[in-house]
């Protein structure tokens, strides 16, 4: 095993190439294009053995990668954004199509207005499309899930589609340490995909995308992706034990950060996850009782690990880095339901926040954990906060006294 | 930990500074993360890339707003709020900047603390290429942390830049040492700093986000500008310029290749390019086929018309 400093988007490159895709549908955008520059070098210079094919959209290229995974090949594909809402039809459509391919997102905030930097509204627009969804913090752990996401996809009782994700920028531009497994423990780990009935052929046509009519047969099928969905938190944990054996790394369905003891946690996904984790530690050294839970796999939701990582504590501050409009947070509703009914279970507060990579600043985890306490202990459910300061707002206000002044607006002060 | 940003503009190579200390120190042992941090994606656009380097695993992701270095590639941008340089600084912050009035800056900023200027490293051969602020601003750097040695410094280079070919790399790794030896007497004037892990922090300003008129909450831009009115010549730093001589009258490469529309062709063939909105891509220099358009820097450009006419 070496160590390199890798990119996010470095990480997810290597993941395909250890993973040894056959086909990799491509279309750019920032900031995801760094992962296919580097797998279409490697085609190139001979280091990867099969075909990228550049598509005219991310519609036409999720369909591309279905339905070359539906010959039986692992394929590879990956977007962000504005991207995958433009594939959003083929989203849906093709993981009925039972057919396992890895799709890495790079989460960017979408329009309007139209944004570079991350949040997660992009990634759970997609949550209900019947792809697993596993969410990174590191990079290393991106590298890692992607070999983990095809166990997960290719497993037999599966075989749905799997979308890794990674925050653009945070994870996908930032370089750091990661352990480039070898090929031979990878081969180990992860085999050849072996197809079985995933075998379409041009010479034995299949239709995949059939009509039904009738609430009963749609509904059929629609349960029985599902459920497959759903046999995925199996074939994931199945898969995190194997590459623990494999490498010595541990990837839980739910992480935990200095939870055993702790009163309050934060519940956050992805990357921004470690400026809770530092949070943590800086209350830890006064003495707060204070952990960090994060969710890898967002879909299927292990409501079993959450419930066990949350039972007998006090308060959780859920920050969700995506907006709901017109209710807030997803995380927040997810976990409310997933608590719902059971015994000793925490008060749940609601924060929305690094929104478009808006920052979430060490007082604003300082705050968030005391509100919660507080909560706790007085009983009232405080309302969904917006996470946002006096100083941002008069920023907004000084730049639109000047844009209604460039206008010749009356009353153009705020 | 240390926690240096790189401010610059597109195109000055600050990300590849980045990288280069980032590997640096990585090389050294250290657990790093470095990364850049661009909005416009253009040339001569402000930028920045920073660096974090510890001995123990990395608790803090994103832009850092507590410096110990800030290292400032293009002295223009200190009069630009925008572009951030003196975001977060502190009297224990030391400031290098590519300049050869580090006094004056000093007083401007009215910073208390170190500032110094990034040394002038001569061309080699003399009226040779100038050396490359990517290059000059990693040696520079590193030599101020005081925890990486030349040996060390001059493999990160070589990793870094192995696909620029043996000139290239070369060149680099002169320029970049020629840095480092140059800072020899401030060696170590960054401190690695241990997190103020019990500092006191103030509550944070929290608002509720008031309801406004759709008028003003919806992100239009009323003005009536058009492209043609926003001069975009001023992005350049390099301009692309045409010999009439070389020019063999195609009529439409240049033209019709230039994605800023930028290059008019008259009636007799002759390509003219619009510098009020020409923003310096070069796409014109690189397909011309009888090479007939060069790269002139924007300071040499109008010393250069001067001459001409």
């Amino acid at each position: 095993m070496t160590r390199a400093l890798l990119t996010g988007n470095g990480a997810a490159a290597w993941g395909a190439r250890l993973a040894e895709v056959d086909y990799v549908p491509a279309f750019p955008i920032t900031p995801q294009t760094e992962i296919i520059e580097t797998l279409a070098g490697w085609y190139a210079s001979g280091a990867m053995q099969g075909r990228l094919t550049t598509l005219e959209s991310e519609h036409s290229m999720i369909t591309a990668a279905a339905a070359a995974a539906a010959t039986g090949a692992r394929v590879f594909t990956a977007t962000s954004s504005q991207g995958l809402l433009y594939a959003m039809e083929m989203m849906f459509a093709t993981p009925g199509w039972r057919a396992p391919f890895v799709l890495v997102n790079v989460s960017r905030a979408v329009a309007t207005p139209i944004t570079l930097e991350p949040d997660h509204t992009d990634v759970l627009a997609a949550r209900d499309c019947g792809f697993v969804q596993i969410h990174c913090a590191n990079a290393q752990e991106l590298l890692d899930s992607v070999l983990i996401a095809y166990r997960v996809a290719e497993h037999p009782g599966v075989r749905v589609p799997v979308l890794v994700n990674q925050d653009g920028f945070y994870l996908s531009f930032t370089r750091e340490p990661v352990e480039l497994p070898s090929m031979d423990s990878v081969r180990r780990f992860l085999p050849a995909f072996a197809p079985g009935e995933v075998a379409f052929r041009a010479s034995k046509p299949v239709s995949q995308a059939v009509a039904v009519l009738g609430g009963a047969s749609y509904s059929y099928f629609r349960y029985e992706l599902h459920l497959a969905v759903m046999q995925a938190l199996v074939a994931y944990e199945e898969a995190a034990q194997a590459f623990a054996a494999e490498f010595g790394r541990r990837y839980s369905a739910v992480d935990t950060y200095r939870c055993d003891d702790a009163e309050v946690v934060f519940f956050m996904i992805g990357s921004f996850a470690a400026k809770a984790g530092d949070a943590v530690d800086r209350l830890r050294a006064r003495g707060e009782r204070v952990g960090l839970v994060r969710p890898r796999l967002l879909r299927p939701y292990p409501a079993d690990a959450v419930r066990e990582a949350l039972r007998g504590k006090r308060a959780v501050a859920v920050i969700d880095q995506n907006l709901s409009m017109g209710f807030g947070g997803v995380l927040y509703a997810e976990l409310a339901a997933a608590l719902q009914g059971r015994p000793a279970m925490p008060m749940l507060c609601s924060y929305v926040g690094g929104l478009g990579g808006r920052d979430i600043r060490v007082e604003e985890f300082f705050a968030m954990a005391a509100e919660s306490r507080n909560a706790a202990a007085s009983g009232a459910v405080p309302a969904t906060r917006l996470l946002y300061s006096g100083g941002e707002l008069r920023e907004v206000r000084k730049l639109q006294a000047i844009a209604a002044a460039e206008r010749g607006e009356a009353g153009a002060r705020p | 930990m240390f926690r240096i940003r790189f401010h610059g503009r597109g195109g000055q190579g600050m990300k590849t500074a980045g990288n280069i200390l980032g590997s640096a120190f990585f090389g050294e042992g250290f657990e790093v993360q470095d990364a850049p941090r661009y909005g416009a994606e253009r040339r001569g656009a402000p930028l920045f890339s920073y660096v974090r380097a510890s001995r123990t695993p990395i608790q803090e992701r994103g832009v850092i707003d507590n410096p110990d270095l800030v290292v400032v590639a293009d002295e223009s941008l200190m009069m630009l709020p925008a572009a951030g340089v003196m975001q977060g600084v502190t009297a224990d912050t030391v400031i290098l900047i590519n300049t050869r009035d580090a006094q004056g800056w000093q007083a401007r900023a009215r910073f208390p603390g170190v500032v110094l200027a990034v040394p002038a490293i001569a061309a080699s051969p003399p009226g040779g290429t100038p050396p490359l602020q990517s290059a000059v601003c990693a040696g520079a750097a590193a030599r101020l942390v005081g925890v990486i040695r030349r040996e060390t410094l001059a493999q990160a280079v070589r990793l870094e830049l192995d696909a620029r070919g043996r000139l290239m790399l070369d060149q680099d790794l002169r320029w970049t040492l020629a840095a480092y030896d140059a800072m020899s007497a401030h060696a170590g004037c960054v401190r690695e700093r241990v997190a103020e892990r019990n500092g006191v922090t103030a509550a944070p300003d929290w608002i509720d986000v008031p309801q406004d008129s759709v008028r003003r909450a919806a992100p239009d831009i009323h003005a009536t500008a058009s492209s043609e009115q926003s001069l975009t010549g001023t992005w350049r730093s390099f301009r692309p310029v045409i010999d009439p001589g070389h020019c063999n009258r195609c009529s439409w490469i240049c033209g019709t290749l230039c994605p800023d529309s930028a290059i008019r062709v008259d009636a007799d063939r002759t390509p003219h390019i619009d510098y009020d909105h020409c923003k310096g891509c070069l796409v014109c220099v690189a397909v011309c086929p009888p090479h007939a358009i060069r790269a002139v820097a924007e300071g040499k450009a109008a010393a250069c018309e001067k001459i001409a006419q």
